[in-house]
């Protein structure tokens, strides 16, 4: 789907500010009861409908909120794809040692709620040796003194930014979408709460904030994305964005500087130099549950 | 012009003619409003507090992302969209009572869509965004999502089923002759419709790949058969509410005939199952899983296996009750069967369709989901208001199928108050 900013006044936006004008003039009683910020998130349009004006406002506007909340400065980048970039991402089944570090590091990084519940997303599993394809048998929570342990290997698994992703294709507002460089991305404000995405993912890859996220102010990072690890609202759906903040930048995704064994690895898949084209022409690389034609930009992959 | 103006003028005398005929009923009528009412209200402090605090109140979580609430809707779907499959054949056949049965189904289903829209808006987590999924002024994901799709039939559903027999019984109060050529597209219309709605709610959930247990094809068909035996059997209940408390008459012979089409329809829908019992267990892959959690347990966790082999038990029972002409035809046997009936297939198709389509999840994960206090009680306020809902609609079609409440009547009362009037004050002229 593509968009473009409108300047047009299309029908569509009239009959929107018409109804909502007619909605909000009906219901004036309940939204004096709501604060301006309320009543202003209310009236958030989606993101790819918004003119570069408007998100300037947006992005002020909760620059100030996040700063406010947790006295921080936040910088909301809401920078676009890099041109001629496609993400995918390397995960080297034979070194991870299923530390975890890359979940805590990834926790961190995106701002995920801390406690009640800890939102992750990344999931370890731990399978008995011998089994890589039937998940049934792999054990979620696993906690020994110390990894890795005799007779097991262990199975990262996020979002695996599928390029035909079903999440997208079951959401009922185009609040996710897929952007230009492959990143599968949320509007949070967008986000209705349906969790129609959840059920239809079959990877796990998204994850609901069922109450309202909390963070320390100490732990909080203050450089986000819009699409990425800004602070997130209670009752919306997020998601793991490859750190869309970082490798927009630059920089490699948190998981990846995090783990201790390289077993991570990360590039661009249209440049034929790049280390993740190196790894899937020359080793043995699969994708999880290939079976369901998602296609997902996740290699796993074994040395040699 | 004209015309127009004297339906909505006609319209408008009825609606507040209507008003005054719901507020006034005997003591029973108010008792139970008010019992609904009082469920009406603890259900909705409930869900304040879960609009509050956020869907955390609740016992879904990431693994089972969808519960009770999802159940509901799933099950009331079918509930309207078998009303209305069981009671347009009757009036295309014209089996008697024809007209009765007609109006009092749609409005069945209208009851039924609206719980069934309350249960999806409650389960939203965000509630203040709704607009973002109404057409034209939001962003609809056309036609692409199926949920999209359900938001456009279901709301369609609705609106016939309120058109329809708000209509005709407006045309029965006024004792005037319907314009078929009008309303008989509608009705018409609403048959394919009410497949569609049953239809487009399994195929929900028939398209995610990722949940083997919802991704059999077998799906659709079985909403149907299913839904064709709970939507009858609570019609039968109601008709027979119905002609005990007013001067409607249902004759028995519509009723067994009705459980007949019962014992049919659970027939296709245990033999449906049988066929995914039978593919699931014999090719025994491990897409059999969720079926396992179901029927005997998986890994030591047997919360559903009480429940739907007690739902397979009153499934198979009513069927029996239904099936043989002498338990069918008497009355006590037939409650019997139509109350195993619903409450079997709400089982079979609520949370024993939804619940295992997340146990295991796709990493293989096994979360123990039953519903908490607060779902119940926020599920107890929506069918209470389904309920509520249905008896208001009742109190203004019956009297009116019965011909009690109609613009004659109200004419003859008001000139024969006229009349008397006149007659009063000539007779207390005569003693001055």
């Amino acid at each position: 789907m593509e968009y473009q900013d409108k300047q047009r006044y299309t029908r569509r936006e009239f009959l929107r500010n018409l109804s909502l004008t007619t909605v909000a003039g009906m219901s004036i009683p309940l939204l004096s009861s709501c604060s301006k910020e309320e009543a202003e998130d209310f009236l958030q349009k989606h993101f790819h409908e918004m003119t570069r004006e408007e998100k300037k406002v947006v992005i002020a506007k909760l620059e100030e909120r996040y700063s406010r909340k947790y006295g921080k400065k936040f910088e909301i980048s809401t920078k676009e794809a890099i041109p001629n970039t496609l993400w995918g991402y390397g995960l080297e089944l034979s070194r991870c040692i299923g530390c975890r570090r890359c979940v805590y590091a990834c926790v961190r990084e995106n701002n995920n709620s801390r406690y009640k519940p800890q939102l992750h997303w990344i999931r370890v599993l731990r399978l008995k040796r011998g089994t890589l394809i039937n998940l049934d048998d792999s054990e979620h929570y696993y906690d020994p003194p110390q990894v890795p342990e005799k007779g097991f290997l262990y199975l990262p698994v996020q979002c695996q930014h599928c390029e035909d992703p079903p999440c997208v294709k079951v959401c009922p507002v185009h609040a996710t979408w897929k952007e230009p460089d492959g990143l599968v991305v949320v509007d949070y404000n967008w986000c209705i709460g349906c969790r129609y995405c959840i059920a239809a993912c079959p990877y796990k890859g998204r994850v609901f904030n069922w109450a309202e996220p909390n963070i320390p102010p100490e732990e909080v990072n203050p450089s986000v994305h819009y699409l990425g690890n800004r602070p997130r609202m209670k009752c919306a759906v997020d998601k793991c964005t490859f750190c869309i903040q970082r490798v927009r930048n630059g920089r490699y995704p948190a998981c990846v500087e995090a783990c201790p064994t390289g077993t991570r690895k990360f590039g661009n898949l249209l440049d034929p130099d790049s280390e993740i084209r190196y790894i899937i022409d020359r080793k043995r690389a699969f994708r999880l549950k290939e079976d369901l034609n998602t296609e997902p930009k996740f290699y796993y992959f074994f040395e040699t | 012009m004209e015309k127009f103006r004297e339906t909505l003028k006609e319209t408008w005398h009825f609606y507040r003619r209507t008003l005054s005929l719901v507020a006034r009923g005997s003591k029973a009528y108010y008792a139970w409003c008010l019992f609904l009412l009082a469920i009406i209200w603890v259900g909705l402090v409930y869900y304040l507090k879960q609009h509050n605090v956020g869907l955390v109140e609740t016992n879904m979580t990431d693994q089972v992302s969808w519960g009770l609430y999802i159940a509901n809707f799933t099950y009331l779907v079918g509930m309207a969209a078998a009303a209305v499959l069981l009671v347009i054949p009757s009036y295309i056949y014209s089996f008697k009572p024809i007209k009765e049965i007609v109006v009092l189904g749609e409005l069945f289903a209208a009851s039924s869509i609206v719980m069934a829209i309350l249960f999806v808006m409650v389960d939203l987590g965000r509630l203040d965004r709704f607009w973002h999924m109404v057409p034209f002024i939001g962003l609809m994901h056309f036609p692409e999502s199926l949920l999209a799709w359900d938001v456009l039939v279901l709301n369609g559903y609705l609106f016939l089923n309120l058109l329809i027999p708000v209509y005709l019984l407006v045309k029965f109060y006024y004792r005037k002759e319907p314009n078929w050529k009008f309303i008989l597209p509608f009705i018409l219309a609403s048959v394919p419709w009410a497949v569609g709605i049953h239809t487009v709610t399994a195929f929900l959930y028939n398209g995610l790949a990722a949940r083997p247990f919802w991704n059999a094809s077998i799906l659709a068909p079985r909403f149907l058969a299913s839904a064709l035996c709970s939507g009858p059997a609570i019609m039968i209940i109601i008709f027979q509410i119905i002609r005990k408390i007013s001067a409607i008459k249902v004759e028995d012979r519509a009723l067994f005939k009705i459980a007949e089409l019962i014992a049919y329809a659970m027939f296709i829908n245990l033999f449906l199952l049988s066929a995914e019992l039978f593919k699931e267990y014999y090719s025994n892959t491990i897409h059999i899983a969720p079926l396992k959690y179901l029927f005997e347990g998986l890994h030591g966790h047997k919360q559903l296996v009480p429940w739907i082999w007690a739902a397979m038990a009153m499934n198979v029972i009513a069927f029996f009750l239904f099936l043989i002409p002498g338990t069918r035809k008497r009355l006590a046997t037939l409650n019997l069967g139509c109350l195993l009936v619903i409450i079997g297939v709400w089982i079979e198709k609520g949370p024993g369709f939804v619940i295992p389509g997340f146990v295991p999840d796709p990493l293989g994960e096994i979360y123990v989901y039953i519903p908490n206090p607060l779902e119940l009680m926020v599920s107890f306020g929506i069918w209470a208001v389904g309920l509520l809902v249905f008896t208001l609609l009742m109190k203004v079609a019956i009297p009116i199928e019965a011909g009690e409440f109609s613009h004659v009547s109200y004419v003859e009362r008001s000139s024969r108050r006229e009349e008397e009037d006149q007659a009063w004050r000539q007779g207390s002229f005569r003693k001055f």
